[in-house]
């Protein structure tokens, strides 16, 4: 079976008025279809921007990137957002929930992108914040809602088109420890009973327990811990 | 696919300040801007109201008003033999030989104004059915009396019935008020035409109308009095026509001036707005950079926040012209440069003005909100996603 991810001799950087800083220095792996990967490593390891490169939200300035079978570097930022839109579930650190959009209402937004009629999406969402345990909430704000009720929101957004990969930006780095676990969890379930790839930035070592394989990286490469 | 009206319009009522403060920005500028243009048109329906499409008023070519123009009485007694003017059952031509003058009477609020004094024939209320006695009695044909206007009556003091005006070296008695219905004839003082052209040792009229003898003859008027090699000075107008061209010198001014300020007004109000949808772009730029994430494009973002910025304009182009609605109930005077007389007008409100005031309010919109949309959709995602 093809990896769902091919990383092939990637490399960024940024620059920082007229330095570059390199980020991630020609980087090469494959994820395999239903992984869950954490990704972790020290601040500024570059774990977040490789993160964004296979979400398709940054561009590599060397190397390839496949990813559900497409070749992303070289899309346009038209399809590259079609392709987000079909491929990639985000999950981020502070959930990203748009304040003045009810809970259904935050997981119906990936479904507006689709063809889908509105029966349809309403099945969708429903569907979604189901799996998260949150179909009471469904008409509350996210101001309403607790931290972790929040990030499950966020999951339930993320999952709700069905995309072949969900992308976690450390998902439970503002939550505390009781919804961290239930999080954890989630995601768990997602990948066991759902089969959906995960990669997942953390710094927590709990969190990677969770994952099938754990990836270090320092100064823009992969290291042995 | 766009991006859900629900999450602009939520935006707008969350920042209810903003909004509010933005909102009655614009509206002040379309309250200016509407209003100016009701006064202007205000000014120009009351002197079209008082002409009529049936009455021709003949005045000498050179002349700027009624006060400038001279046909002297041969001249008259020509224009009354013409084919196509209305005729009593006893023959009488349905004309009023007309003297206009100006004089300067008392204002009820202090000083002084000009105001216009119209000598009228016989047949001048057969002429103008739409002047009726409102109180007192008409004037008797003869005597130096006069009746008034119901505007000259509410605005000028010792205009009242009994009250008497000194001019042209006698003493005239104001024996009724007539109503015009809103015309520009409510701003004036009625007289025996014979008694004016006496008193101000006059040997000729300002102006002669009279009523066709059916509605659609005016071109056939036209054409005989074009033929009369003695009317070569003169020429005719429908009475509609001759006030509306009265108007439009008075009216220009008006929306000239007017529309000057408020552009300048509204300079303020597209900064305002853009001030606004610039705080909401730095405000909003994770729920950007996550909208972008999901998959909207930046032409979704771009339409939102423009979207955002014409619905604010809209609503405050709104407030500004429902408040501007409410001077219609108001009338104001002022010196109109057709006749250099008082004129007392209402302000109107017509479909284009509203239209226009709408538009304008939304211009001030898309320039505010233009480059804060442009900035919102040019956002990098992962700057935008990192601002949190």
């Amino acid at each position: 079976m093809d990896p769902i991810i091919r990383v092939h001799s990637v490399s960024k950087s940024y620059w920082r008025d007229s330095f570059e800083i390199p980020v991630l220095n020609n980087i090469s792996f494959d994820v395999p279809g239903g992984e869950f990967l954490a990704l972790m490593g020290p601040s500024g390891s570059g774990k977040t921007t490789l993160l964004n490169l296979i979400a398709g939200i940054d561009r590599p300035d060397k190397g390839s990137l496949h990813v559900a079978g497409t070749d992303i570097a070289t899309l346009n930022e038209s399809r590259l957002a079609k392709w987000r839109s079909t491929h990639i579930g985000f999950i981020f650190q502070f959930y990203n929930l748009i304040p003045v959009l009810t809970a259904y209402e935050n997981v119906e937004l990936p479904l507006l992108l689709t063809s889908l009629s509105k029966q349809e999406r309403r099945r969708h969402v429903e569907t979604a914040l189901t799996v998260v345990g949150l179909q009471d909430r469904m008409r509350h704000y996210p101001k309403q809602l607790s931290g972790g009720q929040e990030q499950r929101v966020a999951i339930a957004r993320a999952i709700t088109t069905d995309p072949t990969l969900l992308v976690a930006d450390e998902p439970t780095g503002d939550l505390d420890k009781r919804s961290a676990d239930e999080i954890l969890t989630l995601l768990d379930r997602l990948n066991k009973e759902f089969k959906k790839t995960i990669v997942m930035v953390t710094h927590d070592p709990r969190a990677a327990e969770k994952a099938h394989v754990v990836r270090h990286l320092d100064k823009g490469e992969f290291s042995q811990n | 696919m766009k991006i859900p009206l629900t999450y602009i319009l939520r935006n707008l009522v969350t920042r209810r300040l903003t909004t509010g403060i933005t909102v009655l920005g614009v509206a002040l500028v379309v309250f200016v801007f509407a209003a100016v243009l009701m006064m202007a048109y205000g000014v120009q329906r009351t002197l079209i109201l008082t002409g009529s499409d049936e009455n021709v008023l003949i005045s000498r070519k050179a002349s700027n008003g009624e006060i400038s123009s001279i046909i002297d009485r041969e001249t008259a007694s020509i224009i009354l033999t013409l084919p196509h003017i209305a005729r009593t059952p006893e023959g009488a031509p349905i004309a009023s030989s007309e003297p206009v003058v100006v004089i300067n009477l008392n204002k009820v609020d202090g000083g002084i104004s000009n105001v216009t004094v119209r000598g009228v024939s016989l047949q001048a209320f057969a002429l103008r059915p739409q002047v009726r006695l409102k109180s007192g009695r008409m004037f008797n044909w003869g005597a130096r009396e006069l009746v008034a206007g119901s505007a000259i009556e509410r605005r000028f003091a010792g205009s009242k019935i009994g009250d008497k005006v000194r001019f042209a070296g006698d003493e005239w008695t104001i024996v009724g008020t007539v109503d015009a219905g809103g015309a520009g004839f409510d701003s004036e003082v009625w007289g025996d035409s014979n008694q004016l052209l006496d008193a101000f040792n006059r040997t000729a009229y300002s102006t002669i109308t009279f009523k066709l003898d059916r509605p659609d003859a005016y071109r056939d008027f036209v054409a005989a009095f074009e033929r009369e090699p003695r009317l070569q000075q003169f020429e005719p107008k429908t009475e509609r026509r001759y006030f509306e061209e009265q108007s439009e010198l008075m009216a220009m001014f008006i929306r000239v001036l007017g529309i000057f300020i408020t552009v300048i007004f509204s300079a303020g109000a597209t900064i305002g707005a853009m001030i606004t949808m610039y705080a909401a772009v730095a405000n909003r730029t994770v729920e950007v950079g996550t909208l972008r994430a999901l998959g909207f494009r930046r032409r979704s973002v771009l339409a939102a926040f423009l979207t955002e910025s014409l619905l604010l304009s809209g609503i405050g182009g709104g407030v500004g012209l429902l408040f501007a609605s409410s001077l219609q109930f108001f009338t104001v005077s002022t010196l109109n440069f057709g006749s250099f007389a008082e004129l007392e007008f209402s302000f109107a409100l017509s479909p284009t003005i509203a239209l226009s005031s709408l538009l304008f309010a939304l211009v001030m919109g898309l320039l505010g909100g233009f480059l804060p949309s442009v900035r919102a959709a040019r956002l990098n995602i992962v700057n935008a996603l990192r601002s949190s």
